[in-house]
């Protein structure tokens, strides 16, 4: 069975088809890329899978449940955990706070009042083993706003991780960061490959080839491939659409 | 945290308690029973700004109607007492002058109309949720201006204050301990939910709400909950503001006390345990001072707001604490 499944969803913006007619198959364990040029619709497309936008057409599945009519948290329930493109923290949080926050989340509803949740073992183990998986354990009880760009993403994926999702989907993941902090995501994210289903959303190529197991390409709202790395990359109608003379 | 903040901030608040519990008996040596009134309003008000602080604070969000559920709260307490003087009955049941009574119904009263008016609101956000509960406070206050039964606009007096559980609560100083136990016992609760699983979503929602729904929370419901919690609390400071006034009137309800009570609470320091007291304390005090010297100490006392919250936007507390408290 399919990890995520998109079947036909149009989101119009006015005039715009910011999402045309796409239709889209996530098998399990993958890493799934989706690229293309600006404007092409991936933001609007993470919109769509995490619930935040509704599509004016089509049905979106996860492990075969229609979940087109959910909501973002009850699609975060169900197993779907996300990254921010512009990284969004718990400001005046530490980063250890941001990540139990969301091991909090799986274990029940929260009207717990009175015990302290800073000394609960059950949230504050998982959530240090969470940052310990993107290797920013040292960095546990520092305020969000003392980290630097690359550990605030680094944080954004713990956070993601802790949750223990069935589903990534990571968007941008490598924004804004320099070589080395990239180099550092692209090995963490090597490490994740083949645990868990990885959607990746990207613009550095380099990381998009190295890590994908297949590729989708979105141009203007419309999925026109998706295949092996190899593949893609040999496309003509990839290359003349997007990929053009940097590949 | 360093350990030398901690220790100060152990030393100013055993200090404030010691202050508070020897107060009454200082006054009563001085003679001087207003002081022991001056005081007892300073609890009240810091027990309601605790609550407030709960939603404003912690969750974020600015009511600007927490008047109601004050006066909710005392008129509960005073329409009871109403009908046991007439002797009469309220909606089949008779009424009555025990504060075991009263006071849990008073937080049951302002509880359930926080409850309604906060579904309400919370389902919108910003400016427009600021508005709403104003019109939900302005609405209750018309409500009770227009209750003729109950006094409408010269309000209700109360013959006698409310026993508790039996025993006389006359006396100033015995009130006053009353309002101090509770005030502990509130600021005790608030304490402990600000950290619980419960604050953490809380404070989470304020911070992000998208992450917040990433990770899967739905902040509508936590929301409310807190909404409900500062109603109650709220209502029981009115019930405790009925028997020290022993009298209420819609002015409990006017929009220009849910005002103050925003005033005390951002005073003092928001997100903080001790800003609510220390703003209330604070508020109490600007205002015997400088209605002493005119009667539109407000002309003085807006200024002074808008300076703590350009200068000091942490409040009063945040200044004492300087960088050290989160």
């Amino acid at each position: 069975m399919s990890a995520l499944v998109l079947d036909h969803v149009v989101k119009r913006f006015g005039a715009l088809r910011a999402a045309d007619d796409v239709s889209l198959a996530i098998e399990d364990k993958e890493l799934h890329a989706i690229i293309g040029p600006n404007g092409a619709g991936k933001t609007t497309l993470i919109g769509l899978v995490t619930g935040e936008l509704v599509p004016n057409g089509g049905r979106i599945s996860m492990q075969g449940q229609d979940i087109t009519d959910w909501t973002v948290p009850r699609r975060a329930q169900a197993g779907l955990a996300r990254s921010f493109q512009i990284t969004r923290l718990c400001e005046g949080f530490s980063a250890e706070d941001n990540v139990a926050l969301a091991v909090q989340a799986k274990l029940g509803h929260s009207f717990r009042f009175l015990r302290n949740a800073r000394k609960e073992p059950a949230l504050r183990e998982p959530a240090r083993a969470a940052l310990q998986r993107v290797d920013l354990l040292d960095r546990a009880d520092r305020l969000v706003g003392e980290l630097s760009h690359g550990e605030k993403r680094q944080l954004e994926l713990a956070i993601a991780l802790a949750s223990e999702p069935r589903l990534l989907l990571l968007d941008e993941p490598m924004a804004g960061m320099g070589q080395e902090e990239s180099q550092r995501m692209v090995a963490l994210l090597a490490g994740l490959k083949g645990k868990i289903t990885i959607v990746l959303i990207e613009h550095d190529m380099d990381a998009v080839f190295s890590l994908a197991d297949r590729i989708s390409v979105l141009v203007a709202g419309r999925v026109i491939k998706t295949g092996p790395a190899e593949a893609v990359r040999s496309d003509a109608a990839v290359r003349s659409a997007y990929l053009g003379g940097e590949a | 945290m360093t350990d030398r903040w901690k220790l100060l901030r152990s030393i100013l608040i055993v200090a404030a308690a010691v202050a508070l519990i020897a107060l009454p008996f200082v006054a009563a040596m001085l003679g001087s029973t207003y002081a022991i009134t001056l005081a007892t309003r300073l609890l009240i008000y810091a027990m309601v700004a605790t609550g407030l602080n709960l939603i404003l604070g912690y969750g974020g969000l600015v009511s600007f109607g927490h008047a109601a559920y004050f006066g909710l709260g005392g008129y509960t307490v005073a329409i009871l007492a109403f009908h046991l003087g007439e002797g009469t009955s309220i909606l089949g049941f008779p009424g009555t002058n025990e504060a075991l009574v009263a006071w849990p119904l008073a937080m049951v009263v302002s509880g359930l109309a926080a409850l309604v008016f906060g579904a309400l609101s919370l389902r919108t956000s910003g400016v427009y949720f600021i508005m709403i509960t104003l019109a939900f406070a302005q609405m209750t206050y018309y409500v009770f201006v227009a209750l003729k039964y109950y006094g409408g606009d010269d309000g209700l007096s109360l013959a006698r204050r409310n026993t508790l559980g039996g025993a006389r609560i006359v006396d100033a100083q015995t009130f006053y301990f009353v309002c101090l136990a509770l005030l502990a016992l509130v600021i005790g609760v608030v304490q402990r939910m600000t950290v619980s699983r419960f604050g953490m979503v809380l404070s989470g929602a304020r911070a992000d709400e998208r992450r917040m729904m990433a990770i899967g929370y739905s902040p509508y419901r936590y929301r409310l909950t807190a909404f409900v919690i500062a109603g109650m609390t709220a209502g029981l400071g009115g019930a405790l503001w009925a028997n020290l006034a022993r009298f209420v009137s819609p002015d409990m309800m006017a929009w220009t006390k849910s005002g103050d009570f925003l005033a005390m609470a951002i005073l003092g320091g928001l997100t903080s345990i001790a800003g609510p007291v220390i703003g209330a304390a604070a508020f109490i005090l600007i205002e015997s001072t400088l209605s002493g010297l005119t009667e539109y100490w407000q002309v003085i006392f807006g200024p002074i707001v808008v300076a703590v919250a350009l200068f000091a936007p942490r409040g009063l507390w945040g200044m004492l604490a300087g960088k050290q408290e989160r």
